[in-house]
Parts: structure tokens; sequence; C-alpha cells
């Protein structure tokens, strides 16, 4: 059985087909403050009863928190009245002990292996990263979802990925992403529950959830990594529990096969304006930078942070540059470790916990004409608040290039 | 509600995703008249303008990818599409829109079958797109199950507040 066929076979008690629909109960469900107000709402439409578990419901306020305009903040004491209304203790509001972007908080406190995880936010599948299945839906089906008890999806078809060899220096999970992107395009893995096997335990949780969280701009109904050494040790090392062994079993079968080698992979970034306009960072050297990110789930995590730091210590700031660690937890090892020091130091901005710029929410919008390199998951037109905008995506070595440069370079040069 | 619709074509390209159908900023509201004002903002500031009569929107490959904001399906219906016409959908918009009562069929080839302008009539059940204009009809597979009962109730709160 592959891992998609245990997570069913555990819930359903027999393994569904692909394409069969299926109702389920998940493990985890989660919203934030920007999916939040619209979730509350429709569920009180729909009579306000709820038979869902508020002790499995994760809530963080993370799109615009805190709140830069009046309207955020509307939403915000909507959304925490119902979170108190139905006493949800896994409630992360500003500022609150280990606060964080959701997908971020899921992946340190919450997911395990097996689980199978709901949000009304795309990138919910970031916790994909330990073996979860993990999928978003829209604010409607998260309050049905909370009503019911349960809801329906789909069965995906199981697809293998193999990821081998070591990764050179400045290669990340972000290269992997953009190279799985490059091959399959932006609805190249409709329909797939992809199952990776990583070689090397270097390529560790870290880069596997910027993979995992990439997978909503593939389309993939989920994208898991099986569990291994790497995965029960980093929920050792985030909760000192041990996570229950769910693995695929090794006559596992697929429907369909890619593999990466991670020596042969270059820096790559995705050009203005979709995920998939992937291209090898030396065929865009020397274009001019106005704005670094440098943040959000999909790259705001602790080893980002140090790649970054690497490139930019000692050297200083020729691009605006606004840094995001993606919880309090990392920006406090951040502080630890000297990261905050370096980046601020070499001009950058600094703040913690928020999606900020990512979906040009705040903290940093770009103007007419701008060029971003971010971090961040998409580059769409208008994005990040600015339809003449231009967003290169890249991986924290490269947008830390592009910050002490002033332009997109080739970050091994740097190093 | 009825689930054959009709109205003039507006025919845009692959890769429509809910940055330009809605941007982010207006994510705070929920209200379709609200949403509608801003449909497709990010790529043609014309169409709410345009989809205001009751139009069928056409696209290509991938329509809604992105977030899972509903936003992007209640703008588009609250703008005046009654239908919307992909080659392919993204699952998440896909699913939103059936939730919020907006009927969305996949039609392989459809930009070839329908210019802008055209007068289609569009039926989820059947699996049918029929281009009065052309005189041509397209069938397809027709939607089913569950999505089609949802539909049916006008979308997912109502179909809820049936069980």
């Amino acid at each position: 059985m592959s891992l998609t066929e245990k997570i069913f076979q555990r819930k359903l008690g027999r393994v569904p087909s692909p394409g069969e629909v299926v109702e389920v109960v998940p493990d985890i469900v989660g919203f934030h403050d920007l999916t939040g107000h619209h979730v509350v709402e429709v569920l009180e439409k729909m009579g306000g009863d709820m038979r869902f578990n508020p002790e499995s419901i994760v809530v963080s306020f993370d799109h615009l928190a805190p709140p830069p305009d009046k309207k955020a903040a509307e939403v915000q004491v909507y959304t925490r009245g119902f979170v108190r209304k139905v006493s949800i203790r896994n409630f992360y509001d500003v500022g609150s002990v280990d606060w964080g972007i959701l997908h971020q908080v899921i992946l340190e406190k919450y997911a395990l292996p097996g689980q199978i995880v709901f949000g009304a936010d795309s990138h919910t599948n970031t916790a994909g990263a330990v073996g979860a299945f993990a999928q978003g839906l829209g604010a409607t089906d998260i309050a049905a979802l909370l009503k019911l008890g349960r809801t329906w999806l789909v069965v995906p078809s199981p697809m293998r990925m193999r990821i081998l060899g070591n990764p050179p220096p400045t290669i990340t999970g972000k290269d992997v992403a953009l190279d799985i992107l490059g091959h399959f395009g932006v609805d190249g893995l409709n329909g797939y529950s992809v199952e990776a096997y990583v070689e090397s335990p270097t390529f560790d949780v870290e880069h596997r959830a910027t993979v995992s969280n990439m997978s909503t701009e593939m389309g993939a109904d989920a994208f898991m990594f099986v569990p291994d050494r790497a995965t029960y040790d980093y929920v050792k090392l985030m909760r000192g529990v041990d996570a229950p062994r769910v693995e695929p079993e090794p006559n596992a079968k697929y429907v369909d096969e890619y593999d990466i080698e991670l020596p042969r992979l270059e820096p790559l970034v995705a050009a203005p304006y979709t995920p998939d306009n992937v291209k090898a960072v030396t065929e865009v050297e020397g274009t001019e930078v106005d704005m670094v990110f440098i943040g959000s789930c999909t790259n705001g995590r602790l080893s980002d942070l140090e790649a970054a730091a690497r490139i930019v210590k000692g050297r200083r700031a020729r691009a605006r540059c606004i840094v995001i660690p993606a919880s309090h937890r990392v920006f406090q090892e951040a502080l630890r470790l000297g990261y905050v020091e370096t980046f601020t130091s070499a001009g950058c901005v600094v703040t913690y916990g928020t999606c900020g710029p990512c979906l040009g929410g705040h903290f940093g919008i770009p103007g007419p004409g701008e060029v971003v390199v971010s971090t961040s998951n998409r580059n769409f037109r208008g994005r990040m608040g600015h339809v003449d905008a231009k967003i290169y995506l890249s991986n924290p070595y490269v947008a830390a290039a592009s910050i002490v440069e002033g332009k997109i370079v080739d970050p091994r040069h740097l190093l | 509600m009825s689930l054959v619709v009709r109205g003039k074509a507006l025919v845009y390209g692959d890769k429509i995703d809910t940055d330009v159908i809605i941007p982010a900023k207006y994510l705070v509201y929920t209200d379709p008249k609200v949403l509608g004002e801003h449909a497709m903002e990010g790529i043609d500031p014309e169409f709410p303008k345009k989809a205001s009569q009751g139009v069928v929107l056409v696209a290509g490959k991938a329509f809604g990818i992105g977030s899972s904001r509903e936003q992007a399906a209640i703008a588009l219906k609250g703008a005046g599409v009654r239908a919307v016409i992909a080659e392919s959908f993204a699952r998440i918009f896909y699913r939103n829109a059936i939730n919020v009562g907006l009927p969305v069929l996949q039609v392989g080839g459809i930009r070839d079958a329908v210019a802008e302008g055209d007068e289609l009539e569009v039926s989820v059940e059947e699996g049918e797109v029929r281009n009065l204009t052309r005189g041509t009809t397209i069938r397809v597979n027709p939607l089913r199950g569950l999505p089609l009962e949802i539909l049916k109730k006008g979308g997912l709160l109502e179909y809820v507040r049936g069980v």
C-alpha cells in the first residue's frame, strides 16, 4: 500500500479507488484571520452549531496581523469572538506564545505522519512535509466541515517522486519545488497525491516543507514526504514526542514517477507572472532589484534565515529588504544565532509571524514598475499589491544575493 | 436553481489566477456586490461593466489557480457571471464555485469553439454548451453526484441547511 492508501484505509476501514468520492473526518482543521471571518460568517448562517471537535481546530492570525487597517481589525474582533465562544484553545493571536503563520504553527506543533489536515488556505498542504495528507479548502467547505464534523474529497492517484543525492551548496527545497513546477507546470499534478522519498538526510523537514507548500502551485491534491528518520527527529525536537510510524509498504504501486537528482540542480527562479515560468538564475542575472522579501510559509523557517544570513553577513543592503521569520519560535532562534543582527546591520527591516507582503497585505507593498525578489510562493500579476510590480520567486540564497548586489546574481559567487 | 444558463461569452486565456480574479485586499469582504465591482481587476478593469448584463466566462487551462479564497467565485458571480467554462480548473476554485452556486464545466477545446460575444447556453447537468450564434453544440461529461446536488440547491450553505 502507498502512504495515501494507508491514510485512507485508516479513516475508512478500506482502501478506496482513485477518483472515488469519500467522506472523511480530519484530524486537524485550521483557518486564519483572512479566511476565518468568512468561515465563521457562513457557519453562523448554517445555524452556528458545530459537530467538529474544537480541540482539533487550530487558528492563527497571520495574514493581516497585526491589523494594518480598520477593516482588518474588525474581522479579527469578529473571529476572536467566535474563538472565545466555542473555546478554541489552539488559538494564536498576535504576540501570543508560539504565534506564527498558520501553516508553520501546524507544522511545528500539530501535524503528524498519517493524519488528514484541512485548512481554509491553499497552502495547508505544507503539513505534507511530515507525511500528513493536507489540503486547502474554501471558507464554505470549512464551515460545513465544522458543522457536520466531516467533509468530502475525490481520492487522488498516488505518484512517486524520488529526491536523490545530496543538495549542493545554495540548492534548497525551493529549487526542487521550482524544478517540479518547470517540469509539470501549474496544473501538472492535478489529481495526484505525491509521495516523495528522500535519499539524503540533509534534505530535512524544512526543505520538504517548502516543496509541500508549493505543491499548491503545481495543482497537486496533496504532496507528502514519506516519513523517515528526519521526520521522526523533527517531531521529537519540536514537541518532545515520538511520532507514529506511518510509512508506505515496499510493494506500494504508483501511477506515475519522477526523479530529481539534487547534485544536478542549479539555483532556479520563477520569473513574472506565473510560478511555472522557471529559469536558471544565470538566465536572469543582472536584473535590477528594488525590493527583496525573505519570509512566508514557503521560506520563513530557520534554515532559510541561516542561508540568507550567510550571504548578507558583513555586507550592506543595496535593495530594500524585508525579513519575516514565519513564527515567534523561528524569530527567537534567529535572534539567538545572530541572524537578526546580521539582517538589521545590513539595513533590513525585520518583524515576525505575519505573511506580510507575500499577498500584498501590508509591510512592504512594491510600487509600479518595481522588481521584487521574493522567497514566497506566487508571482502572479498584482500578487504583492501592485499590478505593475514584477516578482521573481527564488530560494533564500538568491534572494540574499539580490539584497547585497541590488540585482539578481548567482549566489554561488558570494559564499 | 435552474442549471441551464444563457449569456454572451467573455473569453480569457490560460492560467487566470485568483490574484487577478480578486486581489487580496478585498478578502476582508464577503458581499457579492462589493466583490463583483472588483472582479478580474488585475487583468481587465472593464470586466464588471462587461459582465453586468449576465455573461458566460470562457477560459483556457488552469482557471482559478492560486488561493483558496472563495471570494474569487463570489466576485465573478457578483459581477454577473452565470457560468464558467474552461479547459481545466484548479481544484479549490472548482469546489468553491459549486459551493457558492456558480455553475462550472470543464470543456476541452472550448476556446476554439467560442468567440467573444457569442451567445451561449450552458447546461452542466446535460454536459452541453450550445453556441447559439454559430448553431453548434459541444458535449462533455456532465456534472454528477454530490457537486451536482450542491449546485441544484444553489450552493453548499443551502445544501447543508437542508441536510
